[in-house]
């Protein structure tokens, strides 16, 4: 299931060139890896897989932010210089 | 209990292929809130009621608030969006019924397995986990910490970068078309002498 959603993760990314679809493809993909996290730490009874988490969980919420700023950016220099391009980005 | 877990994770990859193959970005925003959801009650039939809690608060909360203003903020196409409007219209009607099927058969499962209440074997309760935590872990809890506080500062720069940016841009902009219109002259300059006089 983990190996599904990264799969799945992996192909909103390069299918879509929405920026928000592939910060959203980023986000499915980082909760798979997670997940698979989660699955070997309850399989074989550690708390590990669920520090990984929380980790896991940090750098997602890092990397939204991040993420999210620099797409505010991009969106409002290319709709101030061109309406075409921001379209195109949008796909 | 083995039955929740695979209805839950059909939900969560169903919930995820609406994700990657919706036009609409609110759609495929509330299509992910499903997905992620569906996740933490993955995580819960596991034996995870930590994760479960941090997923559904901090990934199906505040990430995707965080999502949902930008997304507000953008205010993506108003006119694309009724484009797509005029030609989808039959799968704009059945992609939020489809939703609310997904989410209303997540809440019923929900209710079944607090009925049930019978963990797995293997469950890790959050206890373990703060002290594998803060015990051989504490380097990885500062660099995160740090990895965050990157994080705050660098959107804040961005976001006050282009607001001043985009301020000292309309400060250009009327600059220009006021001299514009003042160095027209035409309309300025001969229409107010011949109306005086």
């Amino acid at each position: 299931m983990a190996g599904i959603l990264f799969a799945l993760g992996l192909a909103g990314l390069l299918v879509r060139r929405n920026l928000i679809f592939t910060l959203m493809s980023i986000e499915v993909m980082l909760n798979a890896a997670g997940l698979a996290f989660v699955v070997a730490g309850s399989r074989w009874a550690q708390p590990d897989g669920q520090v990984m988490f929380i980790f896991i969980l940090a750098t997602a919420a890092a990397e939204v932010s991040v993420g999210l700023a620099l797409l505010l950016q991009l969106y409002h220099q290319y709709k101030s210089l061109d309406a075409d391009a921001a379209s195109q980005m949008r796909g | 209990m083995d039955a929740v877990f695979y209805i839950a994770a059909a939900v969560a990859i169903l919930a995820t292929i609406m994700v990657i193959t919706r036009l609409n970005a609110v759609h495929a925003l509330l299509y992910l809130i499903v997905s992620l959801l569906s996740v933490a009650v993955v995580f819960y039939t596991l034996g995870a009621p930590f994760i479960a809690a941090l997923e559904a608060i901090i990934y199906a909360g505040a990430i995707m608030v965080l999502f949902v203003f930008v997304v507000m903020m953008l205010n993506l196409g108003t006119k694309t969006m009724d484009t797509e409007r005029t030609w989808l219209r039959p799968r704009m009607w059945m992609g939020p019924c489809i939703l609310t099927a997904i989410l209303i058969a997540e809440v019923a499962y929900l209710l079944f397995k607090a009925g049930a209440a019978t963990q797995g074997a293997a469950a890790v309760g959050p206890k373990q986990v703060g002290i594998a935590l803060f015990g051989p872990y504490v380097i990885g809890v500062e660099l995160a910490s740090m990895l965050l506080l990157g994080a705050l500062v660098g959107a804040y720069h961005l976001g006050v970068g282009k607001r001043e940016r985009l301020e000292t841009q309309d400060v250009i902009d009327s600059d220009a078309t006021r001299t514009a219109f003042g160095g027209n002259p035409v309309r300025p300059g001969a229409g107010g002498p011949s109306r005086a006089a």
